[in-house]
């Protein structure tokens, strides 16, 4: 059987269970070495508690200490369906960043909903990124049945939270379990306490996610430039291909330059290549190279990006410093590396609520969500983030340091 | 594109990255498996001529048999080898039996210190994997370390999607992990596939196997009859034992390997 693996973002408010339903899922499918049951056990104990089984991904002394995930951490499981990495994102505002990080390499999420608490400030922040970052799949948990005696009346009241602001984003959840990750109630298998809830248990829902539809492969041709090499006197061009296929002979066209040229060879080591698919990173001879440099993109001729030194985009914002107008700041955009400058504030709002702001539109502040107007100090290719396109989307960085995301609009 | 495919593919492209961003890097090469295969996928990134050195740092603790895989390869892949070695320590008599986290922060930390400053690397390609270890599933691709080596593994920069921050400040240098997606079992199916040679200590004789190796003294085996690569692929399917359960530096305490590692181990 051909091996596949999904990636799978758990997210939602701290302290709402997200590590310890990973534990939960990880124990009940029998993922852990022993030596790894065996470390959590003792060192739940040296702290005076029963098995915590958020410590299997909560791994730094100050998190176990603290009983909070500081960072996200990746970890492998496999059902019999497929393999899974799993990416525990810290529920904690101070720790946005990590949650960003690892639901940037996720297709799909998991929400989790505390049902003593319902939805709070960082579970709506969670699905707005969510939803920025393109993220559609999503299982929705409500958690910590146990607490209210696994009783449906709260669950729907919960589920009926939830929904609402799902719905305002346009987004519809694959399903809204009642879980108990603490107990392990419908975790792998359905549970009898709660007969009245007729869906699926957690891991069989996982199993039904379908891999990313959009398959790259059938996107039109892109192939950023990474670096160009000097090997035996030829000048390859290396880089991966983005999207689309790659063929020997091919015309593409150069951006930006905008000059025609035919594919003479695609290299690997050792190897010549008669085509190229989405994701493979390769190597290419051009008969001229002259106005190739890292940055530049071969596209195929009939679909191409966006050339332009401003454009639209909708940014999320995460240092303490306001971006402001004033200041340079560097954007990078796949391979392309330029410097930008914030142009203007079109609309701003709380990602959490979800308000529309209206006090200092002359800039975004942390946690806020603008949709804002770029300049480059050079053009740069973009296109519409719907393409699920790398130039569809970026990062703002400040001294090297990233502190802003966004997608093209 | 096949899985194995899809992650060597990634692999490579971390490592063009890191290439052109820094150019003045090394790739750190234990000789055991993982950072074996990663010296064989940046052998088909660059096109059989890596253009930087390849570091093995030497703690004069290693196995015979990784010191003989050493000069097979060097020659036969033509590999710019730096030997990095705390000859002052090993003079003065360090030893594991002075203490566990003393001497791999003396033979091994303090060593790629020395060797960095000497060369002044602006980054170093480790093969650490996520699913080794669980501070190590914490990482990122490319991780900052500070002018004392130290990891803020309690505020790490993000890094979205394939973009990478290549920035740091004139005192640091940028670890880079090619492999951190990788698990030991994608690494012996490549193995497998690809015929990445192995030192022979990963193959089982008389019923013991070492999983995991560094320096003899903190090595042990482990109850294995797998004494063929394909035997190793199905034992891993089956096995409940942690890979690195072997390794004496990883059980000291349960922090020991985040001590070490905030301490510029890798």
């Amino acid at each position: 059987m051909k091996r596949t693996a999904i990636n799978i973002v758990f997210t939602g408010h701290v302290d709402h269970g997200k590590s310890t339903l990973i534990g939960r899922l990880l124990i009940d499918t029998d993922s852990l070495p022993e030596s790894k049951i065996e470390e959590v056990t003792n060192v739940s104990k040296e702290l005076g508690k029963e098995a915590e089984l958020a410590y299997v991904t909560d791994y730094l002394k100050e998190e176990r200490e603290q009983n909070i995930t500081i960072d996200t951490t990746q970890i492998h499981f496999k059902t019999r369906k497929r393999d899974y990495i799993i990416i525990d994102a810290p529920g904690h505002i101070e720790f946005i960043k990590n949650m960003i990080t690892g639901t940037s390499q996720a297709e799909a999420a998991v929400l989790i909903v505390d049902v003593n608490e319902g939805v709070l400030e960082q579970t709506r922040r969670h699905v707005y990124l969510l939803n920025l970052l393109g993220i559609e799949k999503i299982v929705v948990v409500i958690n910590k049945m146990d607490l209210v005696g696994f009783i449906e009346k709260r669950y729907l009241e919960v589920k009926d939270e939830i929904m609402k602001f799902l719905d305002e984003l346009s987004l519809k959840p694959l399903c809204v379990i009642p879980i108990s990750a603490r107990e392990g109630e419908n975790i792998t298998h359905k549970s009898r306490i709660m007969p009245w809830y007729r869906g699926p248990c957690f891991l069989k829902a996982l199993d039904y996610i379908r891999p990313d539809k959009v398959t790259y492969d059938k996107l039109p041709l892109r192939f950023p430039v990474q670096d160009i090499y000097l090997v035996d006197g030829n000048r390859i061009i290396v880089g991966k291909v983005a999207s689309g296929y790659l063929h020997k002979g091919q015309e593409v066209v150069v951006l930006p330059s905008g000059e025609m040229q035919r594919v003479e060879s695609i290299k690997t080591f050792n190897k010549d290549k008669k085509k190229a698919e989405t994701f493979e990173s390769i190597g290419i001879c051009l008969h001229n190279t002259a106005s190739i440099e890292r940055g530049s993109i071969l596209s195929q001729r009939d679909d191409v990006p966006k050339l332009s030194n401003t454009f639209n985009a909708t940014v999320f914002w995460m240092s303490e410093t306001p971006w402001i107008d004033t200041k340079p700041h560097e954007l990078q955009c796949s391979t392309q590396e330029v410097t930008c400058r914030l142009d203007s504030i079109t609309k701003k709002m709380n990602s959490s609520t979800l308000e529309l702001l209206n006090k200092d539109m002359d800039r975004l502040l942390r946690y806020e969500v603008g949709e804002v107007v770029i300049k480059t100090e050079r053009p740069v290719l973009t296109e519409s983030f719907d393409y699920r396109s790398e130039f569809g989307r970026f990062v703002v960085k400040d001294e090297g340091y990233v502190v802003g995301v966004g997608i093209i609009m | 594109m096949d899985y194995l495919s899809q992650l060597e593919s990634r692999s490579i492209y971390i490592m063009r990255e890191a290439y052109n961003q820094f150019k003045n890097i090394a790739l750190l090469w234990s000789i055991g498996k993982d950072s074996t295969t990663m010296l064989w996928i940046a052998r088909k990134a660059f096109f059989g001529n890596i253009p930087f050195p390849v570091m093995h740092i030497d703690t004069s603790y290693k196995f015979k048999a990784i010191y003989e895989f050493r000069e097979v390869y060097v020659k036969k892949w033509n590999l710019d080898l730096l030997i990095s070695k705390n000859e002052a320590e090993i003079q003065k008599g360090m030893s594991p039996e002075k203490g566990k986290l003393d001497c791999c922060n003396a033979l091994k930390t303090e060593a790629l210190k020395l060797t960095i400053k000497e060369h002044g690397f602006r980054a170093l390609l480790l093969a650490i994997r996520r699913d080794e270890h669980g501070i190590r599933a914490k990482e990122r691709y490319f991780s900052p370390r500070d002018e004392h080596f130290t990891w803020n593994y309690k505020d790490q920069p993000a890094e979205l999607w394939d973009l990478f921050s290549a920035e740091t400040g004139a005192e640091e240098h940028m670890r880079v992990h090619p492999m951190l997606h990788w698990t030991e079992f994608d690494i012996w199916q490549y193995i497998m596939r690809e015929g990445v040679p192995t030192v022979g200590l990963y193959f089982a004789k008389e019923g013991k196997r070492y999983r995991s190796i560094g320096c003899s003294p903190c090595c042990a085996p482990v109850d294995s009859d797998a004494d063929t690569i394909k035997k190793i692929v199905s034992e891993l399917k089956k096995t409940r034992v942690a890979e690195r359960s072997g390794r004496a530096q990883d059980k000291e305490d349960t922090y020991t390997m985040q001590k070490l590692r905030s301490l510029g181990y890798m």
